[in-house]
């Protein structure tokens, strides 16, 4: 076995040393009948050749992005990779690092995890960045949680125009300490502000908001924000990172955490993971905030250096009083991001944010125009929308699958009142080709 | 050597990127977005050239010690070398390009895929189902005592407390805290185990679980498991088991034969995927069949020739992740698990203890053992001898970072004081293992002659020891012009 060195003659050399006869003598602690008496029933190794000929067999039964073009968002987008991003990240002496708790042979993953907090901080305008939680949709509950923490109250607002799957995970999280939530319904595209406004209350720990919506939808989270800290509750406002090439920071508005989903930030589609769940919010609540944090600081003899920080709130010293339970995070998928806006830079994420939101209008001005679609809603959108179709979505993604085109996503499984609505997402890798290409295949 | 931060390279103007020019009519903005809305101040990022940005980042590169730089016996955390195969697999197109909300009939190998892993899995742990979603062990922590409390609930009480010994990792309170439960510590026996005759005083029927880890963080065997595993069934408790030290037990003991109901796998530990220097890692659950019903959705099923992702369950807990866990590192874990087979993996789980009590035998004339017991996987130290000379465990890992070595784990278990914890893996060669024992007899002796010099360390590494103390009393968590 190629993974394990030691030889027959090892194995003897070392129980000699320790002075037993055999391995299975090591095992003595462990009560015969507990013990398995047979082999696993697991398929013998495979030589790497035919390990790889097997993956590759089960890559080529997926569709991917090499093969169709995906018009399909709803939380995990499509964008452009550029080349020194995977380059970086697959150097090992950072993917085979641990969580650099020695600081002193761990400079490189804490310099970088301070950088890309230094970015986050920049694009969500916020002050304080942690160092990454799981997804978007475990920061956003989080998020929740921490809010509920602050105020001391424990209702939750959340507008119905979230990604449900997000909503789906907080409700999870929720499940064993029961904080109510308030969904407020939509309307045209976005947040019912009507409503959301007579939804808060002095109870109301926290309004949770998205921006773009699920939709694609801009809210008017200056508002929102505003109606929120009126009741005294903190504004929660999960976020697209590409939209902020181009929208106003949460921060900026006044929001009080800001997360969201990093994958569009360079990191790969994966079939749904590992993704990279950003979270920022203001100093004077860096004790709340879950998640590990770096600082910078000095060494014994005053040469600058990073290190874990603000380790009083986590789960290894504060155990059950911790502000999360998180430990392994996403620090490589950190890292993807940081690589990925150094590289796209002050210019470059703008430029990709105006190529989405105005290759998305021709899209949807185009598909608008064709017969029997529709655009149900006129609210300003970034990188998707919603079209209303004249058959059920499933015929219309069968037509697009056959001209290898995927998207997009059919809204009534989540929506019920959007029966034969398809939400479509337009990233900066859509041609205008293939953008009349999908047109046609709708025309027919 | 250090590496400036990157905010302060570059130069106007420069850049990293190149992006096609816009092939639609251009619209005005304010047109498509709300005039107050759109951004008005340019993002402070940085300005730089792509070789500068290969150059900063390959210097910060180096400034960073990984598994393939060298040895890195950090117990509990299973530091084992990430087969290269692993990474190849994962970067298969249909794999890595595959979009998670595709159509079932065009996610077939993936689904597959998941199918298989949790095949292996579910006979690797002794279990019923597994859910693959949890993406860390302290989230797999939490989804399986969320499944817990579910199963509680739906049978009238949803119970109020989990017994967790005093040796236990700070995320098993940390996770019963977030599912509301009370987390109650006992105290271990002297031996170091789980004491059966503190757990019955606090065992009743308000338990909702009694969480373990097996072996435990003093890499010792609950020998007592089977009877600790009946007490907690009789009151109506589930078992839980922290996956975390699953090295010790492929294909020589089940979870699930041992009488744990949830078991959480740290793929990231056991089944040699990357730890990424944090993450991402894979904390897929297994469960017993009482508690099959109430785990996330979706779970992957086969009807005949066809794999699909099941929501429909309607007993669920719900889902903990967006999608379907880190499906790059489900990829990884399984190419692993392909990779070695069942025989492999016993081999893994032999050769990793073994390991571990070679080392544990050759020092143990310079550093006391709390038990002397044969150990699993991992050997735990205490710098007790060390710290009549004033030098603690901390500086003894500081002083290890000297001779070319990642530390072991210190001051963990929190019931052995000044406690070293040692786990080599199995995938070391004894050479290695040998000249990191040399180093620790090499430092036991330097605190006899010369302890300043293990105090002061590490000497030799781009920084110094690092004052954290001012890192909290002047925060400086970001850059700033």
């Amino acid at each position: 076995m190629e993974y394990i060195p030691n030889t027959a003659n090892d194995q003897k050399e070392m129980l000699n040393t320790i002075g037993v006869s055999s391995v299975e003598e090591l095992f003595s602690n462990i009560p015969p009948d507990l013990r398995l008496k047979r082999d696993l029933n697991i398929p013998d190794e495979l030589s790497e050749f035919e390990l790889l000929k097997y993956v590759s067999t089960l890559g080529g039964m997926n569709a991917h992005t090499g093969e169709y073009v995906p018009f399909l968002g709803g939380g995990a987008y499509d964008h452009f990779i550029p080349s020194v991003v995977p380059h970086i990240v697959s150097r090992s002496e950072f993917y085979t690092a641990y969580t650099p708790y020695q600081a002193e042979m761990s400079q490189g993953v804490l310099q970088t995890i301070y950088e890309y907090q230094t970015m986050i901080c920049e694009l969500t305008g916020m002050e304080v960045s942690n160092a990454s939680m799981y997804d978007g949709a475990s920061a956003m509950a989080e998020a929740a949680l921490m809010a509920a923490r602050i105020t001391k109250r424990d209702e939750i607002v959340i507008s119905s125009a979230i990604n449900p799957r997000y909503r789906k995970v907080l409700n999870t999280y929720l499940f064993g300490i029961k904080l109510p939530v308030k969904t407020i319904e939509w309307n045209n595209g976005i947040t019912d502000i009507e409503r959301l406004s007579r939804a808060i209350s002095d109870k109301t720990a926290v309004v949770v908001i998205q921006y773009p919506n699920f939709f694609g939808c801009v809210e008017d989270i200056k508002t929102i924000i505003e109606l929120a800290h009126r009741s005294g509750a903190l504004a929660v406002i999960v976020t697209d990172p590409i939209a902020l090439g181009l929208l106003k920071s949460p921060g900026e508005l006044g929001a009080d955490i800001v997360v969201g989903e990093g994958q569009p930030l360079g990191i790969p589609l994966n079939y749904g993971g590992p993704y990279l769940g950003f979270f920022a919010t203001k100093m004077e609540q860096v004790r709340k905030m879950p998640g590990r944090i770096v600082g910078a600081t000095v060494d014994a003899e005053g040469k600058s250096g990073y290190c874990l920080t603000f380790q009083t709130r986590e789960q290894h010293i504060k155990r059950e009083r911790a502000t999360s339970n998180i430990c392994t995070n996403e620090a490589l998928v950190a890292l993807t991001a940081t690589v990925y806006m150094a590289a796209m830079g002050k210019q470059g994420l703008r430029d990709v944010a105006n190529l989405c939101v105005q290759k998305t209008a021709y899209a949807k001005q185009r598909i608008g125009e064709l017969k029997g679609y529709s655009i149900p809603f006129t609210s300003p959108v970034f990188k998707e929308f919603v079209v209303k179709t004249p058959v059920s979505p499933k015929k219309i993604q069968e037509k697009l699958i056959s001209e290898k085109i995927l998207g997009g996503l059919d809204l009534g499984a989540y929506y019920p009142e959007l029966e034969n609505h398809l939400l479509f997402c337009v990233t900066e890798k859509r041609t205008r080709e293939e953008i009349d290409r999908l047109i046609a295949v709708l025309r027919k | 050597m250090s590496e400036q931060l990157i905010f302060k390279k570059g130069a106007p103007g420069r850049k990293a990127y190149s992006l096609p020019a816009l092939d639609v009519p251009e619209v005005e903005l304010q047109g498509l977005l709300p005039k107050e809305l759109i951004k008005d101040t340019p993002l402070n990022l940085p300005e730089v050239s792509e070789i500068e940005l290969i150059r900063h980042f390959t210097n910060l590169s180096r400034l960073n010690y990984g598994v393939d730089l060298g040895f890195y016996p950090l117990g509990s955390c299973t530091m084992k070398y990430n087969p290269k195969v692993n990474e190849e697999a994962a970067k298969t197109p249909g794999l890595m390009n595959a979009h998670p909300l595709q159509p079932e009939q065009l996610s077939q190998g993936a689904l597959r895929m998941m199918y298989e892993l949790e095949g292996f899995l579910k006979e690797i742990g002794g279990v019923d189902r597994v859910s693959l979603q949890p993406v860390a062990g302290a989230h797999g922590e939490l989804t399986g005592l969320l499944v817990i409390r579910a199963y509680h609930e739906a049978h009238g009480n949803p119970r109020h407390k989990v017994i967790i010994p005093d040796s236990a990792h700070g995320t098993n309170p940390a996770s019963a805290a977030l599912v509301g439960y009370e987390a109650v510590v006992i105290k271990s026996s002297k031996e170091g185990l789980v004491d059966v005759e503190e757990l019955k005083k606090v065992l009743d029927t308000e338990t909702a679980a009694v969480m373990l880890t097996n072996p435990n963080t003093l890499g010792l065997f609950e020998k007592d498991i089977a009877e600790i595993s009946r007490l907690a069934h009789d009151a109506g408790a589930f078992m839980y088991m922290d996956g975390a030290n699953l090295n010790a037990l492929l294909g020589i003991v089940r979870p699930g034969d041992m009488g744990f109901d949830v078991v959480h796998f740290n793929l990231h530990k056991t089944f040699s995927t990357p730890h990424g220097g944090g993450g991402p890692g894979a904390g897929p659950i297994g469960v017993s069949e009482k508690l099959t019903p109430f785990i996330p959705v979706p779970t992957v099923e086969k009807d005949g020739d066809r794999y699909y992702l099941d929501y429909n369950r309607p007993k669920s807990v719900g889902s903990v992740h967006a999608f379907y866990g880190n499906f790059g590192v489900l990829v990884r874990a399984y190419t692993y698990i392909k990779k070695m087979g069942a025989k492999g993996l016993r081999e893994v789980s032999e050769n990793a203890v073994l390991n571990a009590n070679y080392i544990k035998k050759r020092l143990q004339d310079y550093y006391y053992i709390p038990n002397n017991v044969p150990c699993m996987h991992e050997c735990v130290f205490s710098a007790k001898y060390q710290k009549a000379k004033g030098v603690h465990s901390w500086d003894i890992a500081k002083r290890l970072q000297d001779y070319g070595f990642h530390p072991p784990t210190v001051n963990f278990p929190l019931i052995v004081e000044e406690a070293i914890m040692i786990e080599p893996t199995e995938t070391e060669p004894k050479e290695t293992l040998d000249s990191f024992c040399d180093a620790m007899i090499a430092i036991a002796k330097e605190v006899e002659t010369n302890p300043e010099i293990v105090k002061n360390a590490p000497h030799t590494t781009v920084v110094r020891r690092l004052d954290e103390a001012l890192a909290v009393k002047k925060p400086n968590l970001r850059w700033k012009k």
